[in-house]
């Protein structure tokens, strides 16, 4: 179930609210709303999924951003993608992963790559110390 | 019984098996009976994908699952069996009476189908092979993940579960 018009070539999918939730903050931080569709798998089996995906590809999607490995909506990419060899599928994705693609001078699989490896980086853990003061 | 679970999922292996399930159970083995998915390598490779390293999947037809189920089922980890629509595992349980339990995970919108949860919609020749199995002793009850309430069989498909 589609829930964005925005004619993007980026689409993310993910469990229920997921994909509005992380492309509503990407477009509180970046102003943007023109760069990703979104689209949850809620209600739905995988091969619907996969119609889903296969409609957008078909009207213009190039990069598909799912939000994990073992989600049915990652399923759903990859099996679109095995009849479009030229879309990318990037998985396990977060803000700071959107965020590096919105500045993208070229949207598209490069670019996804490079969001990909700056998410990566953006992950850490910080433990706190007692306070020497 | 190592395998904790027989599982009806339409989305087969997922989110909610691998984590939802698979962390509490702490499932060590999957066994996906599917005839299309254990003739297609391709499938079983994606699949594969999303599976943890430390978890082992099997891939196998219904014939397969009913010869090599006491092996499963012999498996000191504990596994989840998982088939992607109702007729599978109908036609698995009625192969091997040992099988007491199915887990309704995931029936999803098609035409059809008449919605009776949030995650279960059924037509109603499903409703008819779900009653035949039940009929046979088996306990069938829905339930998507482990924090979710069990739902048995006839309260779902009173449709009082919609409520």
């Amino acid at each position: 179930m589609s829930d964005s018009t925005v004619r993007a070539t980026a689409l993310v999918i993910g469990h229920q609210d997921f994909a509005s939730g992380i492309v509503s903050a990407v477009t509180a931080i970046t102003g943007r709303t023109d760069l990703f569709r979104t689209m949850s798998n809620y209600g739905l089996d995988t091969r619907a999924t996969e119609a889903l995906v296969r409609e957008a590809i078909a009207d213009g999607v190039t990069v598909i951003f799912t939000d994990l490995p073992a989600g049915s909506t990652t399923m759903a990419a990859r099996r679109a993608q095995r009849d479009n060899p030229d879309v990318t599928v990037a998985t396990g994705i977060s803000l700071p992963v959107l965020l590096d693609y919105a500045f993208a001078v070229a949207p598209g699989g490069d670019a996804a790559d490079t969001a990909v490896a700056k998410g990566r980086a953006a992950m850490m853990v910080m433990r706190g110390a007692a306070r020497a003061d | 019984m190592p395998i904790e679970l027989h599982r009806i999922d339409d989305r087969l292996i997922h989110g909610q098996v691998v984590v939802g399930w698979g962390q509490p159970l702490e499932l060590r083995f999957l066994v996906l009976v599917d005839d299309e998915v254990a003739s297609s390598e391709w499938e079983q490779e994606l699949y594969r994908m999303g599976v943890p390293v430390d978890m082992r999947v099997e891939f196998v037809s219904v014939a397969q699952a009913v010869e090599r189920y006491a092996t499963f089922a012999a498996d000191p980890k504990p596994g989840m069996l998982l088939t992607g629509d109702i007729d599978t595992m109908a036609r698995l349980c009625t192969a091997l009476p040992a099988v007491r339990r199915v887990n309704l995970g995931g029936v999803h919108h098609r035409a059809g189908r008449t919605q009776k949860l949030r995650y279960i919609f059924l037509s109603a020749s499903e409703e008819a092979e779900l009653r035949a199995m039940a009929a046979t002793g088996l306990e069938i009850s829905a339930q998507d993940v482990p924090a979710a309430r069990v739902i048995p069989l006839d309260t779902l498909l009173a449709g009082e579960a919609l409520a």
